[in-house]
């Protein structure tokens, strides 16, 4: 009940954003891994879901690995989404959805129904396609999450939710604003907003689903280059239809394609020179 | 070629329309649609301007003074040497009716549009919807008779304070007939928050009780407020349940126990013949239905301000 919370909480100053460049192509300076040398933190295996009679993945099988950030790529209705929503169990919420095989997190069974869905979605944070802030203030945007599973005293809810902030890049724009609507904000605000919210809960995996695809190029640049400060602390992953933005972001790439893991590899290896014809074709823009 | 300016590769069949005849059929048409406009928005005028002609032709009468109408506390038109006209006890009991309906209506409707709208399946909902709005359908006086054949004697059975015609009975009875406005509309209000936010507080460990409580209903709030307030409207302007269940003694009580009159009940008794053409007591009527239109008035304007308001919320 004593500590702030069990999030690990970075120390380090958070880069600020002034100039609208992207960092460095991390594809480039980033070494190859082979994702099994890693810690993994989320294991799928021989996984496959349904929506109603529709096969909508078949049979994955690859390792999300731990404080790195991979990227899910491949044309609409391949899936990715799908994947995403069965890590937080958002699938929940759709009757026809079921799924057969392996997905754990930390070794957490999360097909389980047995499983605490409650306690897996705190686990995991989710950022949205669209930002979603909820119509209250910036401050009661960030405490929402922390405040469902814990109790705590006004100081510990100050001091998380400017350290939320500073790890979403976004304390120096509103700290003298924090009871202002969230409403209020511009769209790149709002999205590290509720990238905030997310990293208040002290998630052990981050899920982007397409986060940057209503945002401007500038907000997108702020928020990638946050993705790259918030490596050092979180696993992401960050489903994207932007080519460059997974080559930019993430270490390991996963192409998906109807519903099939195609290729799954260190994203400078899939975008230099993948093994499959498909994941070329796609990533050099032949289809999709 | 009969018309030259036409491309001369492809000549298009039929000669051209008259353009004077369709100038003035759309002439005609609009002129149509905007005598339609005006003939409601005369009807709703001439019905104000009579009712405060006649309000006016109250007030000037001898027997009549504006101080005793407003803060009067004895309305006692029909009876007695001396008549008095004091608009008080009719507010009250419109007023004690309007609570006791509320108090059903509001609660009862909210928790059942939380339902409809966040927890049942949608094949549940798809069903029970449209039966709640079958309620709406019903004819007042079936709901008056029902007050004072089922609920009355019901109320009676319970607690033997209970007059014949009460204001307790007509008010549930209200209450009941307000149901579906009030979750119909605070339903509408519940589904107009975006699905977005739902997903967000779901993702971060929300359960549906909390997601409901604290991000639904609050995002929702206007809409609601704006749907209760159109439903009080309704039960303040409610004549036939009242004319039938709650009596006619204009008593100046806050005991939901008593008969009471509303004013609406009051203008029932007059026109349906208890006073004669022309004397004080009949034209007392249109002062009260005058300070019944500027109540229900004011009620749904300001609803339909924070209505408006929340609309823009979002967008």
């Amino acid at each position: 009940m004593m500590e702030p919370s069990e999030a690990a909480l970075p120390e380090e100053p958070v880069a600020t954003h002034e100039e609208i460049t992207f960092k460095t192509d991390l594809s480039q300076t980033r070494p190859s891994e082979d994702p099994q040398d890693l810690d993994a933190a989320v294991r799928v295996e021989r996984f496959s879901s349904w929506y109603g009679d529709f096969q909508a993945l078949q049979a994955l099988s690859f390792v999300i690995p731990e404080n790195r950030i991979t990227a899910f790529i491949g044309p609409s209705g391949c899936g990715k989404s799908t994947l995403l929503r069965w890590i937080n169990r958002m699938n929940d919420l759709v009757p026809s959805a079921r799924a057969e095989g392996v997905l754990e997190l930390h070794g957490t069974d999360l097909l389980s129904s047995q499983a605490d869905v409650v306690d897996l979605r705190r686990r995991v944070g989710m950022v949205f396609q669209k930002p979603n802030p909820f119509p209250k203030s910036i401050y009661d945007n960030v405490a929402f999450g922390p405040r469902l599973h814990r109790k705590l005293s006004r100081s510990e809810t100050d001091d998380l939710v400017e350290q939320s902030l500073n790890d979403a890049a976004l304390w120096d724009e509103v700290k003298d604003r924090l009871k202002a609507s969230a409403l209020s904000l511009s769209g790149g605000q709002q999205q590290r907003l509720c990238i905030a919210r997310a990293v208040a809960c002290g998630p052990e995996i981050l899920l982007m689903d397409e986060p940057c695809s209503a945002l401007d190029p500038k907000s997108t640049a702020a928020i990638e280059n946050l993705m790259a400060t918030l490596r050092q602390h979180y696993t992401i992953a960050i489903v994207t239809h932007n080519m460059q933005q997974a080559a930019r972001t993430s270490d390991f790439t996963a192409f998906l394609y109807q519903g099939e893991l195609i290729e799954f590899g260190a994203t400078q290896q899939i975008f230099t020179k993948p093994e499959q014809r498909e994941t070329e074709n796609y990533i050099t823009g032949r289809f999709g | 070629m009969t018309n030259p300016s036409a491309n001369p590769t492809r000549p298009i069949p039929g000669r051209p329309r008259s353009k004077t005849a369709q100038r003035v059929r759309e002439r005609l048409i609009q002129a149509g649609l905007v005598g339609c406009a005006l003939f409601s928005i005369l009807i709703t005028a001439s019905i104000v301007v009579i009712l405060a002609a006649e309000a006016i032709q109250f007030f000037r009468l001898d027997e009549v003074s504006i101080t005793e109408f407003f803060f009067g506390t004895e309305w006692s038109p029909l009876l007695g040497a001396e008549k008095h006209f004091g608009i008080w006890p009719l507010i009250c009991g419109t007023l004690l009716v309007t609570a006791v309906a509320m108090s059903v209506a509001l609660p009862l409707g909210l928790i059942t549009a939380v339902y409809l709208s966040e927890y049942a399946p949608p094949r549940l909902r798809a069903v029970l919807k449209p039966t709640l709005e079958v309620l709406a359908g019903i004819p007042t006086v079936v709901f008056g008779f029902f007050a004072l054949t089922v609920i009355t004697p019901g109320l009676i059975s319970l607690h033997e304070g209970f007059e014949i015609y009460n204001a307790f009975s007509a008010g549930i009875a209200v209450g009941i007939m307000c149901l579906p406005i009030v979750t119909s509309l605070t339903e509408d209000a519940l589904q107009a928050v975006p699905r977005a936010l739902r997903a967000g507080a779901f993702g971060l460990g929300a359960t549906r009780f909390e997601v409901s409580v604290k991000i639904v209903l609050p995002a929702a709030l206007s809409g609601i407020v704006a749907a209760f307030l159109l439903a009080i409207a309704r039960a303040v302007g409610e004549t036939m349940i009242v004319a039938l269940a709650a009596g006619s003694s204009p008593n100046m009580t806050l005991d939901p126990r008593e008969s009471v009159q509303t004013m609406t009940g009051y203008m029932v008794q007059i026109f349906l013949g208890d006073a004669s053409n022309y004397g004080p007591e009949y034209l007392s009527s249109y002062a009260v239905a005058f300070m019944l239109f500027v109540m229900t008035f004011g009620i749904t304007v300001i609803g339909q301000k924070i209505r408006k308001r929340f609309r823009e919320v979002y967008q």
